[in-house]
């Protein structure tokens, strides 16, 4: 597809096939509609009825303020799409340009996007996930039996995870006055996220808020009654909790498997893709037809020392998918790429957290203005004497000064922008715990390689 | 009606709270929670504060917007 003609009539009648119809495929879809794309469009999802938005389903969803099919995201534009929604893609043929569906249709395209995001990682034992009063929150289905649980106003309530889903679920709870226990196998709530110092930030927090937060330990099993509902939960110290809902909040595993066999570059961490959304193969060769958008990517990025990075950010998905659709119909020359700093953010105990940049490419944190105690401050974060994120509690204003900093590379620690230096700003060690605890809490991840996904045979492949 | 914000752009400047309050709402010193489906009654009031946001996070459903999915699976 690479003369300017061949490109012009793929504009015209091409056809453009998107699996995963969430955030990031409506986006790629409207966009390319945007771009002037008129061929025909087809979007694949798993999930029944239209795109929905997700921040809200662990948000108003759960204060029972919205409902939870009441998230369906708006419409910028008319998409004309034909939409294959309720059956999931399993598997992608780079040989015959065909995705393969599980009832077995093949959907022949020209071009195609990823955007299979992620799906909640489920509690590990299967029976004990069954257990009536178990949750996860990653879709619509899910908030709603959650939000009816807690309004039937459980005895208590246990959040395995106290990362920002979990953290959200256990403010909400707080919210409504439910007797609430929080389990994090990590020092601190958000610790995998933002590392030690905030992390006992969080854990004040969530104390302050009458919330039983237990750390280090490890919800060992979950103990049914007779009837097959929740009723107890046994931890790692010996220690038990009697609970009606539990929350497993344990971070989301990536939907990549329908790939595995493609040979795409796909792993835990996702798709591996470069800065315009073009994936890569397994010999790490860029394809030319398939594109990644979403919290299914992962690609490198300048300001990180091209570092492949996996964000599960909404702004994310949503620039993604605009840059995904415009290279898909542009030429190499006119093709942009995905540089954008990463931005986060989360709601909890009434408190304001966001995030610029990569906070856990760091290996330094400093308080740079504000005050902790009064949970109203900037935190910044340093690698190796530079700039690379900044994380506000309720001072959400002066995160562009930070993201100035953070494309710049300024120095680190970085003087405080008003006269009023926090007493505090003395750089600490940013003190993330291991990878293992990394998956569960963070919503972005710097990726490197894999050692037991490591291939080093050549493979030719005959398109 | 259908709204989304994009909190990573929100200031908090909560001008929209303040002119439709019954979908825009200040959770705290400065996170805006809004309702992602307010009534139609409130359509005006809604647009009135998509177009005051200063940082144009507020996005509206265009009423030509609509594109229901059809074609579901046969299952
Ligand atoms: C409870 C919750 C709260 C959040 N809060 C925040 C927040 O405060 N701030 C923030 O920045 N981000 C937040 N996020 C993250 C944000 O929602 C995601 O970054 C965003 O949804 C990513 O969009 P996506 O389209 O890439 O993936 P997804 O939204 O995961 O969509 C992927 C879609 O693909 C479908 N799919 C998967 N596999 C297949 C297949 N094989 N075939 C067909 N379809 C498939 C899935 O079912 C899903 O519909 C939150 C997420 C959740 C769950
Ligand atoms: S007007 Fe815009 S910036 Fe201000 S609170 Fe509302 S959405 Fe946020």
């Amino acid at each position: 597809m690479s003369s300017a003609h061949t490109l012009r009539r793929f504009r015209r009648d091409g056809r453009v096939v998107i699996v995963g119809a969430s955030l990031a495929g409506l986006r790629a879809a409207e966009a390319l509609r945007g771009e002037g794309f008129t061929g025909s469009l087809t979007m694949i999802g798993d999930e029944l009825g239209e795109p929905y938005d997700r921040p809200p389903l662990s948000k108003q969803v759960l204060t029972g303020w919205v409902p939870a099919d009441g998230t369906t995201l708006p419409r910028r534009r008319g998409i004309d799409a034909e939409w294959l929604l309720g059956v999931p893609a399993d598997g992608l043929d780079l040989a015959a340009d065909q995705v393969r569906l599980a009832d077995g249709r093949r959907i022949p395209f020209d071009r195609m996007l990823i955007a299979t995001g992620v799906r909640a990682r489920p509690w590990p034992v299967e029976a004990e996930a069954a257990l009536d009063g178990v949750f996860v929150v990653r879709t619509r289905e899910d908030a709603a039996g959650l939000q009816r649980a807690i309004a039937a106003g459980p005895s208590r309530v246990l959040i395995i995870g106290a990362g920002f889903t979990g953290s959200e679920i256990a403010s909400v709870c707080r919210e409504r006055g439910l007797p609430v226990t929080v389990a994090e196998l990590g020092p601190a709530p958000l610790v995998g996220g933002l590392g030690a110092m905030i992390g006992e930030v969080a854990a004040d927090m969530q104390r302050a808020h009458g919330v039983d937060l237990r750390c280090g330990v490890k919800v060992t099993r979950l103990e049914g009654d007779a009837q097959g509902r929740l009723r107890r939960a046994h931890f790692s110290d010996g220690g038990t909790v009697d609970a009606e809902v539990a929350v497993v909040a344990l971070g989301g595993i990536r939907n990549t498997e329908w790939l595995r066999d493609s040979g795409l570059a796909v792993g835990v961490w996702g798709v591996a893709c470069d800065a315009g959304c073009r994936a890569f193969d397994l010999n790490g060769l860029v394809t030319d037809d398939i594109f990644v958008a979403g919290d299914v990517a992962r690609s490198p990025n300048p300001i990180y020392e091209y570092r492949f990075i996996s964000l599960e950010h909404w702004a994310n998905a949503v620039e993604q998918a605009e840059i995904a659709a415009h290279n898909m119909v542009s030429t190499q020359a006119d093709r942009w790429p995905h540089l954008s700093i990463p931005a986060f953010w989360s709601i909890q105990f009434g408190v304001n957290i966001k995030s610029v940049g990569v906070p856990t490419y760091a290996d330094e944190v400093v308080v740079a203005q504000g005050s902790v105690s009064d949970r109203r401050f900037v935190a910044a974060y340093g690698y190796q004497g530079r700039v690379t994120a900044a994380v506000s509690f309720n001072n959400a204003k002066w995160l562009d000064h930070y993201r100035r900093l953070i494309e710049t590379a300024a120095p680190f620690p970085p003087p405080c922008p008003t006269p009023d230096q926090p007493a505090d700003a003395k750089p600490v060690p940013v003190d993330f715990p291991g990878p293992t605890l990394l998956a569960q809490g963070a919503t972005v991840v710097v990726t490197g390689h894999d050692p037991g996904e490591r291939r080093v045979t050549v493979m030719r492949q005959h398109r | 009606m259908r709204v989304v914000v994009d909190l990573s752009r929100c200031q908090g400047y909560a001008q929209c709270a303040f002119l439709a309050p019954d979908a825009f709402r200040m959770h705290g010193e400065e996170a805006l929670m809004y309702a992602p489906n307010p009534d139609d009654a409130q359509r005006e009031q809604v647009l009135r504060a998509a177009a005051a946001c200063p940082l144009q996070a507020i996005l509206v459903d265009r009423p030509e917007g609509r594109d229901a999915p059809v074609g579901t699976s046969p299952s």
